[in-house]
């Protein structure tokens, strides 16, 4: 189905977002400022896009440590954000929980997750409640290849499938747990939809570093998992991390000009505009100001991040319980 | 004598009681690193370089590159254990004993007394725990006093590299199950270590890093080189601390804690984990108990507030005991009268 122009200008515009908001982290990062441990979602920005496009805030994502791309694409407020990741008391969770801890419950963004494998569990209990809702809604996890492996992944899977929750389990391979390449840790040959398959589900696969084919992808899924009484489904977008697992890390299990190489063949944005520019969708210039634009909001929320106040010594104690 | 960080302890301890003993094996996620990529193994070699060149030294049967299922790999050690090895199981993180607590809880910690002594489990799972590094709330934590409660388990908790030297092997010949707590911002921490093969720590054993007569400072990890600073600047103002660095959370040495508070009839315990349910709560009710008659000063336990551990620098440093905090309730406790 063909996207409508403001549709393609929006997709482009939010993975745009993800992108500088990315790159401008991997530069701030460098001068020490941002504290903490940070994973960038660079090279991922399709599958973010083409998942989230198709949701509204009453259907849930349940995302990962790198969850900035998830909690863009969701709809989290790119200052409130930035303010966080700068762990300021004006950030989206009042600096309390910074990068890996990014959450916005009002856009049906659940939380990213320190931990490895946490979220499918929560997806399948969001899936169920969207079920007994009945009103079509659906949550998704996003998982890695590394999550793949977890045992509250596998629980999830099938208890998602014994359920019939309404949950779609989206498992990102770009290849890489932290140092670990996927096709030592996933024991399937490294297919991750084979697993889902097996227990049970529906499964469906795509290139994650395109938008179109996550976007056309991910409309088959959902139109599959919102018919009430279908249960979950689970697919696997192929994609590519630019940066490394972490800010630090010195990346030494790359080959040699693979870095150069993804990021000449494999970079959803390059792909999104050749292939809108050469159907005449939209014009170059059409994306050069949406370029502007989104650079001009990134230097904003992060002028507005540095300037914000910080937290202070009595902050520490507030929001522990409701009341207690 | 050789001088060497703390995570050099760690590794050359390993790769002396691999080399020692065949049985002794390691798994955990990246401790090889690399595998199954273009670098190739060892192309990082684990997070905290507290594996760096066992994989090379050892291969691939006794360093066993795991992937991310914190569950499996400690029930492998578990199941290692029984079966004759010595496995030195690692979680990245302390916080990610959430994920494998049945295997350490309920199955390591207990095998041997639910099977009427009839057992034994020599496994080892280190950690790497502790605040310091904005990690937020669920890369920080100080996990001691969940499992110093744990009957069956004993805990470790060095300060120095010689501690981490001489317990590690400790753990590692020791027939029980051993939790080994190593503290992240520690690990680049210098300091001379014996060079004897054989040298070891009893668990059981606290070290007296300072003397003096008229306080006892009780701590370990990271936080026991505050407690130092506190008694060297009230040193110069001629009041003398005991500092005692427990080593081991599980056995404790009480008798330590006991003698010193019996001359100083004082005591601040300084604990890097929450207040509740404490290390702190635990060894002042222990002198409560046992040496009430000594007690000048109701005793006092500096531990972080009871929340999660924040982000923000602003708020971690808030959060943590800080030498200032310490000073404060040592002078509390000697101020009361
Ligand atoms: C339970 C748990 N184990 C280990 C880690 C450490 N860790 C953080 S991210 C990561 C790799 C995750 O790989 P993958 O799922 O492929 O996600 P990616 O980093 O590629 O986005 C690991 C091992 C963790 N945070 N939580
Ligand atoms: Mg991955």
């Amino acid at each position: 189905m063909q996207l409508s122009r403001e549709a393609l200008l929006r997709a482009y515009r939010q993975m745009k977002v993800i992108r500088e908001f990315e790159e401008r982290l991997h530069v701030d990062i460098q001068t020490g400022e941002i504290a903490g441990f940070t994973h960038l979602y660079c090279g991922q920005e399709a599958v973010a896009v083409g998942v989230c496009e198709h949701l509204d805030a009453d259907d849930k994502i349940v995302s990962t440590h790198r969850g900035h791309g998830h909690c863009l694409a969701k709809g989290c407020d790119v200052t409130g954000m930035m303010k966080e990741i700068w762990g300021s008391r004006e950030g989206l969770c009042k600096g309390k929980g910074g990068s890996m801890h990014i959450a916005d419950v009002d856009q049906g963004m659940l939380g990213a997750n320190g931990i490895v494998g946490a979220g499918a569990p929560i997806a399948v209990g969001a899936g169920i409640s969207a079920k007994i809702d009945g009103k079509g809604k659906v949550a998704i996890t996003f998982s890695g290849d590394g999550a793949c492996n977890q045992g509250t992944t596998f629980e999830a899977m099938n208890m998602a499938v014994v359920t019939k929750a309404a949950c779609i389990f989206v498992f990102e391979n770009n290849h890489y747990s932290e140092h670990t390449g996927f096709e030592y840790a996933v024991g399937t040959n490294g297919d991750i939809a084979s697993r889902a398959e097996a227990f049970g589900m529906k499964v469906w696969r795509g290139d994650g570093t395109d938008f179109f084919s996550v976007y056309e992808t991910m409309r088959e899924v959902l139109e599959y998992v919102r018919v009430p009484g279908n249960g979950p489904a689970a697919v696997e977008f192929d994609t590519e991390r630019f940066f490394g697992h972490f800010e630090g890390d010195p990346q030494r299990y790359r080959g040699p000009g693979e870095l150069d190489r993804i990021r000449e063949t494999r970079d959803c944005l390059k792909k999104f505009r050749e292939s809108v520019t050469s159907a005449k969708l939209l014009s170059g210039e059409d994306l050069d100001a949406v370029d502007a634009e989104v650079l001009a909001q990134i230097e904003d929320a992060v002028q507005q991040a540095k300037a914000a106040p910080r937290p202070t010594a009595d902050d520490v104690l507030t929001d522990v319980y409701i009341s207690y | 004598m050789a001088r060497m960080m703390y995570r050099e302890a760690v590794v050359s301890t390993i790769a002396e009681e691999m080399a020692r003993d065949p049985n002794v094996v390691v798994l955990g996620e990246d401790v090889v690193g690399g595998m199954g990529t273009a670098g190739g193994p060892e192309a990082i070699g684990g997070i905290w370089s507290t594996s760096t060149g066992l994989f090379g030294q050892f291969g691939a049967d006794r360093v066993i590159d795991t992937p991310i299922s914190e569950s499996a790999i400690v029930g492998a050690a578990a199941g290692l254990a029984l079966s004759g090895k010595r496995p030195i199981a690692e979680l990245m993180f302390a916080d990610f004993i959430g994920v494998s607590l049945d295997q350490i809880w309920n199955q390591i910690g207990k095998f041997r007394y639910m099977f009427g002594g009839k057992t034994k489990c020599p496994a080892v799972i280190r950690m790497a725990y502790g605040a310091g590094y904005n990690a937020a709330a669920q890369h920080s934590q100080a996990v001691h006093q969940i499992l110093t409660g744990m009957p069956g388990l004993k805990v470790v908790m060095p300060t120095t590299p010689a501690d981490v030297k001489g317990l590690l092997r400790t753990a590692i010949r020791d027939d029980d199950p051993v939790i080994f707590l190593e503290h992240k911002a520690l690990y680049g921490m210098k300091g001379e270590v014996p060079d004897d093969p054989d040298f070891m720590i009893p668990f059981g054993h606290a070290r007296l890093a300072r003397a003096g007569q008229d306080v006892t400072i009780v701590s370990t990890g990271l936080l026991l080189g505050f407690c130092e600073k506190v008694a060297d600047t009230l040193a110069e103002q001629g009041i003398g601390c005991d500092v005692i660095d427990l080593r081991t959370t599980s056995p404790i040495d009480e008798e330590a804690i006991l003698d010193s508070v019996e001359v100083t009839g004082r005591l601040v315990v300084v604990d890097e984990a929450p207040p509740r349910c404490s290390l702190g709560s635990d060894i002042c009710a222990m002198v409560a108990e046992k040496a009430f008659a000594s007690l000048k000063a109701p005793p006092l336990s500096v531990n972080p507030p009871h929340t999660p551990v924040p982000f923000a620098r602003e708020l971690e440093t808030a959060y943590l005991p800080s030498i200032d905090k310490i000073e404060a309730a040592v002078r509390k406790v000697l101020s009361y009268r």
